[in-house]
């Protein structure tokens, strides 16, 4: 007789514990022919609002951490991405449909997005910052510092590379973040969890919710302690409660409120193997400038 | 002997007053089809000149200038020219700066000192400084690309100053602009828009429509203005920030503030003082970064208020054309009104209220220094923008309860920290959440140097090379 294999329930990641969702709601996670995978946590408003609340008790923490140790700690989550590579492989090759080959490859540029990221943690400073000659004996610097605590609605349809392309670049600069998985891919986000526990990632730097970003989304959009907002997981929600481009004109809207920074959803969904630009980084910073007098 | 200062006006008669004046559309001053009004000097109550109100139809025609000359002119033309074009308005603010400083001071009611000695100088510099990126763009990291038409709303404290933050940049980058100036500062504006005619700019690179809030928001939601720029109010900025949701529009807020200036019981505190006065007191109090919150360590606390109540017995408050005027008119009515309303509130939540004797003219809007203390972090006064001369003391015991309040605020525009310990200023710089720290010296501008806030004193920067940011495709 064959072997009764066990059927897992992924939870969420909050606070770098793994909770079920206080609503106590799951789904049924199927693979890219449909087929019954997983049971994930449908997460709730509360949730997410739990989530917030992490986040920004690790902001203080994450964000003053020298960029070296960031650097440090992004290399090592690149490191451990690439220690599960069999698990992500399957993971990706599960809920896009991809072939083993393909999904192979969809990991390494994960991995390689990650080392690259890792490696912009002390040299953004130098290269968007800069010292301002001004007309008066005064010093004065213009560096870049993190914006604060960002929501990410992450990709529908790349689930590892795309989520990994708008997760790293946000914690890279310093911010702590809430990031809404892909609704119908959610594991390889529930893996990256896994792995992001087993690096050195502070606890609530990285906030990991399975669901769906059309219910989250508005939620987040309008907290008032949520500094910013990646609105790229818009593309393609398109469904019975209006287009996605409807979806995303209301999140910025209620992300307004706050005057949230708002990282606009592309017309599609991008390419994710192209070299990300600055503006990955430079959308979630603030830019600081500070003045002291000379001579006196 | 009490020693009395002779009055020392500023002559009027360099400025020459039209009784009535037009929009600025395609390089012609033409009528307007809204409601004219009449802008008023607020240090007298005298209307100085009937301007039109631009209605939508008048805001189509401005932008469709605009979108003109971008794709046939100004968007083509080679950097270095349009440098040339920039550099020649720059000398031209320079020449006729005694005009545009007494201009200002009557249409806003500031000082003529700081008019003659702040504003417009910076006017020119700020001009000077992005003629020069004109043709060096491909060095600044945000690309050559210009966005198209810039729709500019500008507010009525700095109005000549806040024109320049904006028009200077957008035409470097080779935007063509369609700019709001604020209801009650018109003039300096119009004056300017001569000065592109005298510096033969091209028709339709800049236009100036002039109105109210219709007027602003009929710029600001143009399907064809691809650029929005909006310095103001933060209620305002946010309901700007709604109207462009879902549109392509770039958009920049440089909005409000409440900001701290923290002196430590180190702290040089003549300096201090001198730092706590231009904070608040410069232009009237009427300055979004405008240290309206003093946080003062409490072993020192007694000192500060002391010395700082006897300085502000000096400053001279009256006619804002003498050029011995330290504080000028409150620039309308309706801000006097916001100002009394925020003073009462002070009060009644159990504030202390302090002003020197000063005799105030009769006519006109004016408000005395004031200093609230006992204030709390929940009232009203210690939370809310007063945009007026109003300053509210609170202290603190250590750094860390120094930087608790101080960010305390859902503002985040500026902040001072007055000490004389090096490691002290960097850690406390590091800290605050505000675009600009000033360390042992407040409100100073300079067109290389990027201002702007965080949290909900908007986003996007200007000045500097960050400042091109905005203004360019690749600039996101």
């Amino acid at each position: 007789m064959a072997r009764l294999d066990v059927r897992k329930t992924y939870k969420l990641y909050v606070g770098g514990a793994f909770p079920r969702s206080e609503s106590g709601y799951t789904y049924e996670v199927l693979d890219a022919k449909g087929r019954f995978v997983a049971n994930a946590s449908l997460a709730s408003r509360k949730d997410a609002r739990d989530a917030v609340v992490a986040a920004r008790k690790a902001f203080g923490g994450w964000s003053s951490r020298t960029a070296y140790n960031r650097g440090q700690v992004l290399y090592r989550v690149a490191e451990m991405v690439e220690d599960r590579r069999p698990q992500f492989v399957a993971a990706v090759q599960q809920a896009e449909g991809l072939t083993a080959a393909r999904a192979g490859g969809v990991v390494d540029a994960t991995v390689d997005r990650l080392v690259w990221y890792a490696g912009w943690t002390d040299k953004l400073t130098q290269v968007v910052g800069n010292a301002n000659p001004v007309s008066g004996p005064f010093f004065n610097l213009t560096t870049p510092e993190p914006t604060g605590v960002v929501a990410v609605l992450a990709p529908q349809a790349s689930s590892l590379l795309g989520l990994v392309s708008t997760l790293a670049p946000v914690i890279a600069t310093g911010n702590t973040c809430v990031v809404v998985s892909s609704y119908a891919r959610p594991l390889p986000a529930v893996t990256l969890a896994e792995a992001l526990a087993t690096s050195d990632v502070p606890g609530g730097v990285v906030n990991l919710l399975t669901g769906s970003a059309a219910t989250l989304g508005p939620w987040l959009a309008a907290h008032m302690d949520v500094n910013a907002i990646d609105l790229g997981g818009v593309v393609g929600l398109d469904g019975a409660e209006g287009s996605s481009q409807q979806l995303a004109t209301e999140l910025e809207v209620a992300a307004a409120d706050n005057l949230k920074r708002v990282r606009r959803a592309p017309a599609a969904e991008p390419d994710w193997t192209a070299g990300p630009g600055l503006d990955t980084m430079t959308d979630f910073v603030e830019l600081k400038t500070v003045w002291h007098p000379m001579g006196v | 002997m009490q020693l009395e200062y002779a009055p020392a006006p500023e002559s009027r008669g360099v400025v020459d007053l039209k009784p009535s004046y037009g929009l600025f559309v395609d390089g012609e001053f033409v009528d307007g089809h809204g409601t004219s009004f009449k802008t008023l000097n607020p240090a007298s109550e005298e209307v100085l000149a009937e301007v039109a109100e631009a209605s939508d139809a008048d805001v189509d025609a401005a932008v469709k200038a605009a979108r003109r000359a971008h794709s046939r002119t100004w968007g083509r033309m080679p950097g270095a020219e349009r440098a040339k074009y920039l550099f020649r308005i720059a000398r031209i603010i320079q020449e006729r700066s005694r005009e545009l400083a007494v201009l200002e001071s009557l249409d806003n009611g500031k000082p003529i000192k700081e008019a003659r000695d702040v504003d417009v100088p910076q006017v020119a510099a700020n001009f000077f400084y992005f003629a020069g990126w004109a043709d060096k763009l491909e060095h600044a990291g945000h690309g050559t690309e210009s966005i198209g038409v810039a729709g500019q709303v500008i507010p009525w404290n700095f109005p000549l100053l806040m024109l320049a933050w904006k028009v200077a940049p957008a035409l470097a980058c080779g935007n063509t602009v369609v700019l709001k100036p604020a209801e009650t500062t018109p003039l300096t504006a119009l004056l300017f828009a001569e000065i592109c005619q005298q510096a033969d700019l091209p028709p339709g690179v800049v236009n100036v429509v002039t109105g109210a809030g219709a007027t602003g928001q009929a710029v600001v939601s143009h399907p064809d203005v691809d650029k929005v720029a909006f310095t103001g109010s933060t209620e305002v900025g946010k309901a700007i920030a709604r109207a462009v949701a879902g549109t392509d529009k770039r958009l920049t807020l440089e909005l409000g503030g409440k900001a701290a200036n923290i002196v430590f019981e180190d702290a040089p505190i003549d300096q201090a003082v001198e730092g706590l006065v231009t904070g608040i007191f410069f232009n009237q109090g009427h300055v979004c970064c405008a240290g309206s919150r003093l946080l003062v360590q409490e072993s020192v606390a007694d000192e500060v208020l002391e010395r700082l109540r006897r300085r502000m017995s000096t400053l001279r408050v009256g006619d804002p054309l003498d050029k011995n005027t330290d504080v000028g008119a409150i620039n309308s009515a309706e801000q006097l009104a916001r100002i009394r309303e925020l003073s009462a509130a002070g009060e009644a939540e159990g504030a202390e209220r302090w002003s020197p004797a000063c005799d105030l003219p009769e006519r006109g809007y004016w408000f005395a220094p004031t200093v609230f203390t006992g204030v709390s972090q929940a009232h009203r006064i210690a939370r809310e923008e007063i945009f007026g001369p109003v300053l509210s003391v609170l202290t603190f015991r250590t750094p860390d309860e120094a930087v608790d309040k101080a960010n305390n605020t859902p503002y985040g525009l500026s902040a001072g920290v007055w000490t004389e310990k090096g490691s002290r200023i960097l850690q406390m710089a590091g800290a605050l959440r505000a675009g600009v720290v000033w360390a042992n010296t407040f409100n100073q501008f300079d067109p290389t140097s990027p201002f702007g806030g965080y949290k909900e004193s908007g986003y996007g920067r200007e000045g500097g090379r960050h400042g091109l940011a905005a203004y360019l495709k690749g600039g996101e």
